[in-house]
């Protein structure tokens, strides 16, 4: 029997009364109603005489279809479930587009919005869940819809149809489908994310890294830690503003931002609900009468928005209903995304941790990350992107916590390998590899060129890389490599590196590193990753500084600063001291100050009782002692004052110490002093590879100490003397003589070309001094001062660069930029007994 | 505020890859870290080495490093890694429906309470 609320209103309560069985009524014709109808009725389809109650005016579909339906792949024929027969077949009583509003527990009845009142013996409720929408002015504008059911994706194609510009809120597993459907039916789409990663609950930065870029290639826009203000229009849509100012002009919002449990039913009727309707292993409620089943209970504690849980649910259910109680226990997940073309899978755990093993395999010429995270040998999570051929084995794997123990070496190349023909050993393996086989496909070297190479000496990973170039590009085959190493030199072979790699995470060292940036055209940490095969997911506290500064320093204006891959110097823009509290220096162009800037120091110290305010050695005055959460009024006081952040805490331009000068030393031969301002305001806020000392000296008594700079200047009567590469640290280095100019102008150039060569060449954290000892002296006078042009081109390339950089970080905290940064969580008050936000 | 678990704040407050500070008055500061995969975790905000704030190291994996001498320290077990040898106490924290827990005892000395 099909009923409806229009055809038969509310003149008959209950469609088939009494005839003996137990009434099982059913809330919800949704994926999880009927799916428990349909286990009930394989069971034993006599058992109950069974009604169902649908809100939508429809048979029951399979809502995961909808995103192949939005993207014209499937049509909603397709995408049925059970039809109008099946219902009419098994005797079930459907009434649709009749949402049931009330449960009267005492007399074991439900309400619908028709007025049927309809005795149950058994109830199921099986509401869902409803799609969370979030509370910005302009949400109720038509124009914005969710993506939830048909009709949400009829509306979507009736905008479609209409071409123009939408917006996605939520870059999760259904906003990215919706995308997907709107950009392939025409739809120019933005994606907003609110997280830094998309898919954050199901990827590692890697992973969303490889999905961003795909999306980007496919003509989406995503904007990733995309926080939305408000939707704009005045009677529809017109757009979206974030809340950093930035405005998306569209005529369709898509709110996919997550889901909550459709729990107003169960609340109303007085059950037990959590964040879902509670039920035990047999999905019975607070009420024996009264089961829930789906995306609106809570089981163990756990809300599940995926279908597999849902099946595995219904099964334990119906077990229960008819009379062979099995219990359900919980489900594991596994994620995959539908659309089309693009393959990401992800299971289980994956962040890592000390007692886990990460077993990471990249692809970049083919686009693969596959990773797999391992505890006690046994996989406990995987992320794959590009190839996910493997997701069900290592998904069922996941599940029997299998001991992988014996496939362990194999595990990432996936099933194919790992259990095929006894090749478990990856020497064996190589070494069944014929002459011919291509073991570097960058450089298309074949094994037997890279076994000659070692036997004719080439005895270390350098030495062949050196000499074959195989391993040398992406580093894909590194491990390949160095099975032939083991192979060919057996115990001669001790794995010794002549280059220092950047860290453990890569088999590269900073040089090459560096290079393929720039020649690959690099713009992003977790692209660095992919494209030269890191070994982790997402590097260490060596490497994501290093490449930090690599891309900042190749793409000026371009490249976004990754603030969680700088130190906390650099991050909190002060000094970090032993008791976690920090010192603030105040830039004082070449060490000059006058009584308004001296007394907003005096009036700082006295505010914030800084314990102590010292002089440094690069002629500057330091205040200690204050606290993270004071760093912003400290600067805000200082900047009011005119100064600005004296860099003291970073890998840059730290001071230009000068001497008095012509102005008023007797001895002095040129004016150190203004040259000194004139160079600090030229170089102030720049990265380096590491901190950056500079001084004028007016004479070759010195008194600026220029001879342990990283770049030194001694007046001279007759022009200025130009030194590099001196340090005062732990081993003292006095200055090389780089060359003598005869005009400020000129000293200024070649100590902008000097700055910008060091930045370009240097390694991270690698001071001028062991930089020059490094390349030698000679190399970097050639490289500066053979060509006329170098001097200008690099000094161009520095000022430009620095153009991006002359920005104050501390006006820009003082104006309540990053607050995060300095203010705590919450406070607790144990003997209050409470927390204070 | 009455049960096992304080609610500290939302999940929104702390972004991946970065940490926030929980004064306790009469304790241990503690930090809530988040993870670049997304996880979050609790320790007593001071590295065994030399008692630095490892909320404001560089978190990497489930792994911070401490900004005063790079010890690395697990998330997961608050214990030094490597070569150094050390433990710090983990914070009992749990995530539901958005809002940061953390474990009450660990916080409220018994008595008092």
């Amino acid at each position: 029997m099909y009923l409806d609320a229009e055809t038969s209103g509310g003149a008959r309560d209950d469609p088939a009364p009494g005839d003996g069985r137990q009434h099982l009524v059913v809330v919800g014709n949704g994926m999880a109603g009927c799916r428990a109808v349909e286990e009930i009725i394989a069971r034993d389809s006599s058992r109950y005489r069974i009604t169902i109650f649908g809100a939508e005016p429809r048979v029951n579909y399979n809502r995961i279809m909808l995103s192949p339906l939005l993207a014209g792949e499937k049509s909603f024929d397709e995408i049925v479930i059970n039809d109008a027969a099946w219902y009419q077949d098994n005797g079930i009583d459907l009434i649709s587009g009749d949402p049931v509003l009330e449960i009267d527990r005492a007399n074991k009845l439900v309400m619908s919005r028709s007025g049927r009142a309809v005795a149950y013996d058994k109830l199921l409720i099986a509401t869902g869940s409803d799609p969370f929408i979030i509370p910005v002015p302009g949400r109720n504008l038509p124009g914005v819809v969710t993506f939830r059911d048909l009709d949400d994706v009829d509306a979507m194609l009736r905008a479609a149809d209409q071409g123009g510009h939408a917006v996605v809120i939520g870059g999760g597993l259904l906003g990215l489908e919706a995308a997907h459907g709107l950009a392939l039916r025409g739809m120019q789409v933005t994606v907003l994310h609110l997280m830094s990663n998309l898919m954050e609950r199901q990827l590692d930065e890697a992973a969303a890294w490889l999905l961003k870029t795909e999306l980007e290639k496919r003509g989406q826009t995503i904007l990733t830690s995309a926080d939305t203000a408000e939707i704009m229009g005045e009677d529809k849509v017109e757009g979206v503003r974030l809340k950093d100012g930035r405005e998306i002009p569209c005529s369709l919002v898509v709110m996919a931002v997550g889901i909550r449990p459709n729990t107003a039913l169960a609340t109303d009727a007085g059950l037990e609900v959590g964040r879902g309707i509670q039920v035990d292993d047999h999905m019975v409620t607070s009420d024996p009468a009264i089961l829930a089943v789906g995306e609106c209970v809570e089981h163990r504690g756990q809300v599940y928005g995926l279908v597999a849980p849902l099946w595995e649910m219904c099964r334990a259910l119906a077990d229960g209903l008819t009379g062979a109680p099995s219990g359900y226990s919980g489900s594991v997940t596994s994620t995959k995304l539908k659309v089309s073309g693009i393959d990401v899978f992800s299971a289980g755990d994956f962040s890592g941790g000390a007692d886990c093993e990460d077993v990471v395999l990249r692809d970049a010429a083919r686009g693969i990350y596959k990773r797999v995270v391992l505890r006690d040998n046994r996989l406990i999570g995987a992320v794959l992107y590009g190839d996910i051929q493997d997701g069900s084995w290592y998904f069922d794997l996941l599940r029997s916590a299998e001991d992988v123990e014996s496939v362990r070496e194999m595990l990432i190349f996936g099933q194919a390998f790992a259990l095929g023909g006894g090749q478990s050993d990856p020497n064996a393996a190589v070494a069944a590899l014929s002459d011919t086989a291509e073991i570097c496909g960058c450089n298309g070297v074949w094994k037997g060129t890279i076994t000659y190479a070692i036997r004719e000496g080439a005895d270390t990973l350098d030495k062949v890389r050196a000499t074959t170039k195989a391993s040398a590009s992406c580093g894909s085959c590194t491990g390949q490599v160095e099975c032939l190493l083991k192979l060919t030199l057996g115990a001669d072979y001790d794995g010794e590196r002549t280059v220092k790699t950047v860290c453990k995470c890569t088999s590269f060292g900073h040089d090459h590193v560096r290079r393929e940036i720039v020649a690959q055209g690099m713009t992003s940490i977790p692209e660095v990753m992919q494209k030269l095969h890191w070994t982790t997911p997402d590097g260490c506290s060596s490497c994501r500084p290093a490449l930090n500064y690599y891309l900042l320093c190749a793409l000026p204006g371009e490249y976004i600063d990754d603030q969680q891959s700088r130190f906390v110097n650099e991050r909190m823009h002060a000094n970090i001291q032993k008791d976690g509290t920090y010192s603030v220096v105040p830039r004082m162009w070449g060490g000059i100050t006058n009584p308004r800037e001296l007394r907003a120091i005096a009036d700082v110290v006295d505010k914030f009782k800084a314990p102590m305010v010292k002089v440094t050695g690069g002629q500057r005055l330091d205040i200690f002692g204050i606290k993270k959460e004071d760093l912003p009024a400290v600067w805000a006081d200082l900047n009011a004052a005119g100064m600005v952040s004296g860099h003291a805490y970073g890998k840059s331009l730290r001071t230009v110490k000068t001497c008095v000068g012509s102005e008023w030393c007797r001895f002095g031969t040129q004016d150190s002093t203004g040259l000194g301002v004139q160079i600090e305001q030229m170089t102030w806020g720049s990265w380096m590879p590491h901190k950056f000392k500079i001084a004028v000296s007016g004479c070759p008594r010195n008194c600026a100490e220029a001879t342990i700079k990283d770049f030194g200047i001694i007046c001279v009567d007759s022009g200025y003397e130009l030194h590099v590469g001196g340090n005062g640290g732990i081993k003292v280095r006095v200055t090389d003589l780089l060359c003598k100019v005869e005009t400020e102008a000129q000293a200024m150039d070649v100590c902008a070309a000097f700055i910008q060569l060091y930045r370009e060449q240097a390694f991270y954290l690698e001071r001028t001094a062991p930089w020059i000892e490094r390349v030698g002296l000679e190399y970097v006078k050639t490289a500066l001062l053979d060509d006329p042009e170098t001097v200008p081109t690099l000094a161009a390339k520095f000022r430009y660069s620095q153009t991006f950089m002359q920005d104050d970080p501390w006006a820009k905290r003082a104006a309540g930029e990053d607050a995060h940064l300095h203010q705590h969580l919450a406070e607790v008050r144990p003997f209050a007994l409470e927390t204070v936000a | 505020m009455i049960g096992d678990w304080l609610d500290i704040g939302s999940v929104d407050q702390v972004a991946p890859g970065n940490a926030r500070t929980l004064p306790v008055h009469g304790g241990d500061e503690i930090a809530i870290f988040r993870t670049l995969a997304g996880n979050f975790h609790a320790l007593v905000n001071k590295c065994p080495h030399k008692q630095g704030p490892l909320s404001q190291g560089i978190v990497h994996g489930s792994i911070v490093t401490c900004p005063l001498h790079n010890w690395n320290i697990s998330l997961l077990t608050g214990e030094a890694l490597g070569e150094d040898k050390g433990c710090v106490p983990v914070i009992p924290l749990k995530i539901d429906a958005g809002r940061i827990l953390i474990a009450r005892d660990a916080v409220v000395p018994k008595k008092a309470a």
